[in-house]
């Protein structure tokens, strides 16, 4: 059913090693009691990309993204990380590095023995444990930091401990729950562009799972949107706002107005100020002002609602207020089947 | 006037708080330490270091010393069975570990004497192959084992709950197994749970009176540990004997609190 392979698009133009698949999911299944988590989702990860997973809550993309670390079980289908089957292996041999929305920093452990751990587990000698974890902490901007415990950070530079932690073994995939959900707004910016950043400078295929459109376009070279255990579309971020491939995926990487079954983006609306045959009268409800956008709440005379977005030297040249009664023009309306 | 007020219901509280405390634990402990040097430290040293009264106490320091490790390791797999999994019976397991709460310890005594004693459900098999159970050693530390169970798992359960297993998990990922996620990181997690629990254990073990005594057969020199010596004491009407039991045990005791208190302010530390 949702069976969807990506051609590569945008992800493919920016370099040769891109072709190759880092992550394959084959139908996988899960799920808990009478739950049905996942309903058959398959999904070609290209290697060395920065994928988005995207979808509301309990659309099953932090169990998919748990699947392909090995902390769940699927019920069926297979799971392959360069080009290796290892839905059987568990997360200790599958080589991915892990972050979790709350950090799962080793509270009883200091930044510097967290970023370690993995490789005092693997048995590296200590000066080659010290070395790599002054490297990874000059990475994630936390030189400095090497002996205070994570209760001592913030939330943001538990976040970024927590990401050298699971980059520190050099793990073929890098796989984030929600890493920013739990950070405020302007930590949440700062860090996207930083994770972007380094996407750049360490090339390691990464999958993170957002409930964020905007979060995701800004970060994402591809967007794999999910809804109800199934997969909706997947694209560049352009793809999907500009051919969304459906009502759902319309709907949620942007907003939108229904005129009867058309759907049409706030946007793609023109306010006329007189009739021309074509179009729809309106009257003007509320006027927002929003910095270099103003966005316009309007009734139509059926009585349904509406909101045009418009650029705000348009709105103060045409002088919209309060009120007012316009004509409007949809453009680009689109119609889904089975809508 | 609803500042007076509030102070006055604050030293109010206070008062009730400590005077509970003062009327039923201090008064009479302290007044068992001025009976027992009424006559100067002769008596009672005298009764702490007859053979008896040595005897009894190393008798103590074994059971407390097999009942409490054996719990702690049992007590920590409890909890982790509990907290970490899901399977059929887990209620049932659960309500299991409070039993020597609600059962007297008499009552847990007359168990143990059903099950080993000599006309018991074990019994003449094991006394038949040379093992005795009851009126001796065995059976007291049995009996330790059996009161003192609860605590570790009771104290370790809400920690392991509250940390959550991301931490394993995150382990997991890092290429840690089971024995490493456990040794490294879960442990370390719940280790002043785990204390603390270990604590009031060996607290409870030490001072365990009705099970042990119902095993032990009472023989002087044998079978008696501290709180059975301090009554044969009291009993016999050799009281500065008693006494000064009493207050071996009470220090015993103490240490134990104190260190307890000492774990507390660590965990709170971290």
């Amino acid at each position: 059913m949702s069976s969807v392979t990506v051609d590569g698009g945008g992800v493919a133009e920016r370099g040769a090693t891109y072709g190759d698949t880092g992550i394959a999911v084959e139908g996988v299944e899960k799920r808990f009691g009478t739950f049905e988590a996942l309903k058959g989702v398959s999904l070609d990860v290209p290697n060395g990309s920065l994928t988005a997973l995207l979808g509301p809550s309990g659309s099953g993309k932090s169990t998919l993204l748990r699947v392909i670390a090995g902390l769940e079980q699927p019920d069926a289908g297979r799971v392959t990380i360069a080009g290796a089957d290892v839905t059987g292996v568990t997360p200790q041999k599958r080589g991915v590095g892990f972050v979790f929305q709350h950090y799962a920093a080793f509270k009883h452990m200091t930044v510097e023995r967290n970023v370690g751990f993995g490789l005092k587990i693997r048995k590296k000698s200590k000066e080659e444990i010290a070395a790599k974890v002054d490297e990874l902490l000059k990475l994630v901007h936390l030189h400095g930091f090497a002996h205070r415990y994570p209760s001592e950070l913030s939330g943001g530079q538990r976040q970024r401990m927590a990401l050298a932690r699971a980059l520190a073994v050099e793990p073929e995939v890098l796989l984030l729950d929600e890493p920013f959900g739990a950070l405020d707004a302007t930590v949440r910016k700062e860090l996207r562009t930083w994770l972007r950043r380094l996407h750049e400078d360490v090339h390691v295929t990464t999958i993170f799972v957002t409930h964020d459109q905007e979060e995701a376009m800004d970060v994402a070279e591809q967007i794999v949107v999910m809804n109800d255990g199934r997969i909706e579309q997947v694209g560049t971020p352009r793809d999907l706002y500009e051919e969304p491939s459906n009502e759902f995926v319309m709907g949620f990487v942007g907003e939108v107005n229904k005129l009867g079954d058309d759907l049409v983006r706030p946007h793609d609306i023109q306010i006329l100020l007189e009739p021309d045959g074509t179009t729809q009268e309106g009257q003007i409800e509320r006027v927002a002002h929003l910095g270099f956008e103003v966005r316009v709440e309007l009734v139509l005379d059926d009585g349904r609602r509406l909101a045009v977005q418009t650029t705000r030297q348009d709105a103060e040249e045409r002088e919209l207020e309060l009120g007012q009664i316009v004509y409007l023009r949809p453009d680009r309306e689109r119609r889904f089947a089975g809508a | 006037m609803r500042m007076g007020e509030g102070r006055l219901q604050r030293y109010g509280l206070r008062f009730v708080a400590l005077g509970y405390l003062a009327a039923l634990l201090v008064i009479p402990v302290t007044i068992i330490f001025f009976r027992t040097f009424e006559d100067g430290l002769g008596p009672p040293l005298e009764a702490i270091t007859s053979p008896d009264g040595q005897h009894a106490f190393w008798l103590t320091l074994v059971c407390v010393g097999i009942a409490v490790p054996l719990n702690t390791i049992f007590g920590v797999l409890a909890a982790l069975v509990l907290v970490r999994q899901k399977f059929r019976g887990k209620a049932i397991l659960n309500t299991i570990i409070d039993l020597p709460f609600a059962i007297s310890p008499v009552v847990i005594g007359l168990a143990l004497l059903l099950v080993y004693g000599r006309q018991g459900w074990l019994g003449p098999t094991l006394i038949d192959n040379g093992i005795q159970i009851i009126f001796s050693t065995p059976g007291m530390v049995l009996a330790t084992i059996f009161v003192s169970l609860p605590f570790v798992v009771r104290e370790t359960m809400p920690v392991l709950q509250e940390i959550g297993n991301e931490q394993e998990q995150a382990a997991s990922t890092l290429g840690a197994n089971g024995w490493q996620t456990f040794w490294r990181v879960t442990l370390p997690a719940i280790r002043w749970g785990v204390a603390y629990g270990v604590v009031l254990a060996t607290a409870r073990a030490l001072g365990e009176f009705g099970a042990v005594s119902v095993v032990s057969g009472r023989i002087s020199g044998e079978t008696e540990t501290l709180p059975l010596f301090v009554e044969n004491e009291f009993t016999n009407f050799n009281l500065a004997g008693a006494y000064a039991a009493a207050i071996v045990l009470a220090l015993l005791a103490l240490v134990v609190l104190f260190s307890m208190n000492l774990f507390k302010r660590k965990e709170t530390e971290a």
